[in-house]
């Protein structure tokens, strides 16, 4: 096996996940439950013997989503809702909406009224800083237990999530050693393709992808390091799916080196113990981990990762990505840009119309500020 | 055009008296806390604390035509041009002191931040307590999308124990539930009478319009729990009650009642009253306003922090579309409207999303609806000529409807 068939594998899948998936249906007879944030506990899902993978919303263009969200709604949003809407989801048989953003909470309300399937809210708590509300979070995560249990006709019992943490927490070990490897040694594979390996990581089967994952790990720790002269780049945002990004940006001799996104380290940053009781233990991992904007841990925690993140990873520049309308990140970011020019740090921002395509102003956009920006 | 209410006088002088407290709050040795427009003030009267929403300075900033401008200074610093304007107001407004209380808002001593509105709340009260360095405590209310689960019921429950162990650190001292008890019974009785007042609109003509809420709205939002909000409401109930008596209404020759959804666009207050009057129109109800009456049933006034948590988190931003939908034909039956007058507010991503599916889920009340695109304070996102047509357009509708009928 080559690094090039497995990496054309990851990226396969991430640009039409929607097929593999239907593929993977019709051979496993599992049932399809999407979810539409990274809070989703997966293991649960997982634990029912259904398959978890995250709606990355496909669609280009939007017309039946726009008879129900206003065009001021987030492109993640209404492309999610366009795919529900137009059919491109129908092998889906539920979806789990964990609560975090203002539009995710009325997308679900939306999807619910509007597009016919099993349908879980997770009522999480916004606050993670207090004993009381972990043991609220805890709870939630118990009753979506029951909830998926109700709706798939199933019972879960506590082996049956202990196997889903361990299998779930073998995955995050491996995408967060290729992380580790690549940031040591940028050269190993394209931002592009790592990118694409989490996308596909939120869609593939788990079993296949921890075998794909290690057969990918071993192939490049056999690589020697390069010396790598490149700028180090950190993208800091929600959601980053377009491949073309970490080509521009490559192209300036520059690469991207760790992400501080939903589609990127969230996803599979932290583990989950695995001897407290579960519950407590998913819950402590969605608190321990990078917790996003739309959580409330401290006031100054977005800062302080930032800066963590920064010295970790020896970052040379930071580009926030964000997506138009978004206002979890983007109410941070004027304090973390404050932040970065006093530590001389460049940065730039740019807002993504739709998170899925890139056009050629953005394209013009990022290429001369990446000129522009002092290293 | 119809006489202006009388007791309007007295409340604006018991807002500048209550503004003036809060500016020398300090001077008097009390504690000022910010605190979000559905969040649990109740507690802080108990402790003496002078709660301060800068969600209300917002609308004052929007009524005074200073919304687009001081939006416009925050997203120089790197705000979002799409995000909540009250936010980027009140951010604006305290490093510029720009706003009709002179030098702006009191300083606060801590943030409460209660999520039952919205997520927005969360980063500006974050941002907030950054830049003030003072402590945060947020009120976490659970959405309900269809079910008040009983793990979110125990979780707000230990919330308010929690909420007043806060309280209690950052004033040094014990609790006063023994003041607690009168401020929640003060609370429930001018939510009652609030109440009350809203619904003289029931009457033909009606003696008020929306727009007589959204000012008088601020009492019950920033004095909730005083003797003084009681006695104001009094008066103006029974102005309002002499008016239906007589038949007064509040718009000349009433021939056409509308309902209006979402924050009020605060700077064009008096060209919409006057252009909807134009077309013998009042605007009789609202769904804004009557948040703070739609929860009472909830409250027991024997146990009113034991029971205001459900409360908190039922109000009408914090439920799904379907409820939001059903509140809405209620007002429609009610109050007995000829058309919705919907505000899609660009600010207000919570109240706006789901205002196309409230309308498909009220189709069978067979009455025409109007939506205005906009923004409660930034006048930049306001295009008066279009309004304009679209007013008189939907107008038209209406007439030929009640012609036929
Ligand atoms: S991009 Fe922002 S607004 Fe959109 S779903 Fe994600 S957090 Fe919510
Ligand atoms: S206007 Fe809407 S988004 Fe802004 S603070 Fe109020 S409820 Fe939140």
């Amino acid at each position: 096996m080559k690094i090039e068939n497995s990496l054309a594998l990851f990226n396969k899948i991430a640009s039409d996940p929607y097929d593999y998936i239907k593929t993977l249906k019709e051979k496993t007879n599992k049932k399809i439950i999407g979810s539409t944030c990274t809070y989703t506990p997966e293991e649960i899902v997982l634990a029912a013997g259904a398959h978890p993978f995250r709606i990355s919303g496909q669609a280009q263009n939007l017309s039946a989503a726009d008879a129900h969200i206003q065009a001021y709604g987030c492109s993640m949003v209404r492309c999610m809702l366009e795919d529900g809407l137009s059919g491109d989801l129908n092998f889906l048989d539920g979806v789990v909406f964990p609560h975090s953003c203002d539009s995710i909470q009325r997308l679900s309300d939306i999807w619910r009224l509007n597009i016919p399937s099993l349908h879980f809210d997770i009522l999480l708590p916004v606050k993670l800083d207090s004993q009381l509300s972990q043991n609220y979070f805890a709870k939630v995560i118990k009753r979506f237990k029951s909830d998926i249990e109700e709706a798939l006709d199933t019972s879960i019992s506590d082996k049956d999530i202990s196997e889903a943490i361990h299998l779930m927490n073998q995955i995050r070990t491996a995408l967060g050693q290729l992380y580790t490897l690549r940031a040591a040694n940028p050269a190993l594979i394209k931002g592009a393709d790592m990118a694409a390996i989490v996308k596909a990581s939120m869609v593939m089967d788990k079993e296949e992808l921890l075998v794909e994952l290690n057969k990918l790990i071993t192939l490049l720790s056999k690589i020697e390091k390069k010396n790598d002269a490149r700028k180090r780049i950190l993208i800091s945002g929600s959601i980053c799916s377009h491949p073309d990004i970490y080509q521009i940006i490559e192209n300036k001799d520059a690469v991207v080196v760790w992400d501080d996104l939903c589609s990127g380290s969230r996803y599979f940053e932290g583990l989950i113990s695995e001897t407290e009781n579960p519950y407590i233990a998913i819950s402590e991992r969605f608190t321990n981990r990078f917790v996003c904007p739309a959580k409330h841990i401290r006031a100054d925690f977005q800062l302080d990762n930032m800066k963590r993140l920064i010295a970790d990873h020896r970052i040379e520049a930071v580009l926030f990505i964000f997506v138009k309308f978004c206002e979890p990140f983007s109410f941070d970011y004027p304090d973390i840009k404050n932040e970065l020019e006093k530590m001389n740090m460049p940065y730039l921002m740019v807002e993504m119309d739709q998170h899925n395509r890139i056009d050629e102003q953005l394209r013009t956009r990022i290429d001369t500020l990446l000129e522009i920006m002092q290293f | 055009m119809a006489e202006r209410l009388k007791a309007t006088k007295e409340m604006k002088r018991i807002m500048r008296r209550y503004y003036a407290q809060a500016k020398y709050a300090h001077y008097m040795g009390k504690k000022v806390a910010w605190i979000t427009s559905g969040g649990p003030v109740e507690p802080l009267i108990a402790m003496n604390i002078i709660p301060v929403y800068p969600e209300n300075h917002g609308a004052m900033l929007g009524a005074s035509k200073k919304g687009g401008q001081l939006s416009e200074f925050a997203e120089g610093l790197g705000y979002s041009p799409d995000v909540c304007s009250y936010v980027k107001d009140d951010i604006a407004s305290t490093i510029t002191k720009e706003s009709p209380i002179k030098g702006g808002l009191p300083q606060p001593d801590m943030l409460i931040c209660s999520n039952n509105i919205c997520g927005t709340v969360l980063k500006w009260y974050e941002i907030q307590a950054r830049n003030f360095n003072v402590p945060l405590f947020i009120y976490d209310t659970p959405f309900v999308h269809t079910e008040f689960t009983e793990e979110a019921k125990e979780y707000i429950k230990e919330q308010t124990k929690e909420y007043i162990l806060f309280l209690e650190k950052v004033m040094g001292r014990k609790f006063n539930y023994k003041k607690m008890d009168k401020v929640g019974r003060y609370s429930l009785q001018s939510m009652k009478l609030w109440k009350e007042i809203l619904d003289t609109a029931a009457h033909k003509p009606s003696p008020m319009t929306a727009f007589d809420a959204f000012f008088h709205l601020a009492l019950i939002v920033t004095l909730r729990g005083k003797k003084i909000v009681l006695r104001y409401y009094k008066t103006l109930l029974k102005e309002l009650q002499e008016r239906n008596t007589k038949n007064i209404g509040a718009v000349d020759n009433e021939k056409y009642r509308l309902l209006w959804d979402n924050l009020p666009i605060w700077f064009r207050m008096r060209w919409l009253s006057d252009k909807f009057a134009n077309h013998q129109a009042a605007l009789v109800a609202d769904t804004y306003t009557q948040a703070w009456c739609g929860v009472i049933d909830y409250i027991d006034e024997n146990d009113f922090l034991g029971t205001m948590g459900e409360a908190y988190t039922r109000i009408h931003l914090n439920v799904g579309v379907d409820q939001m939908a059903d509140t809405i034909k209620d007002f429609i039956r009610k109050f007995d409207v000829d058309g919705l007058v919907m505000h899609s507010n660009r600010s207000c991503k919570p109240y706006s999303f789901g205002q196309y599916d409230i309308q498909n889920l009220i189709k069978d009340m067979d009455i025409p609806v109007l939506m205005i695109e906009a923004d409660m304070t930034d006048d930049r996102k306001f295009s008066e000529s279009q309004v304009e047509a679209r007013i008189d357009a939907f107008m038209e509708v209406i007439k030929e409807k009640k012609r036929t009928k």
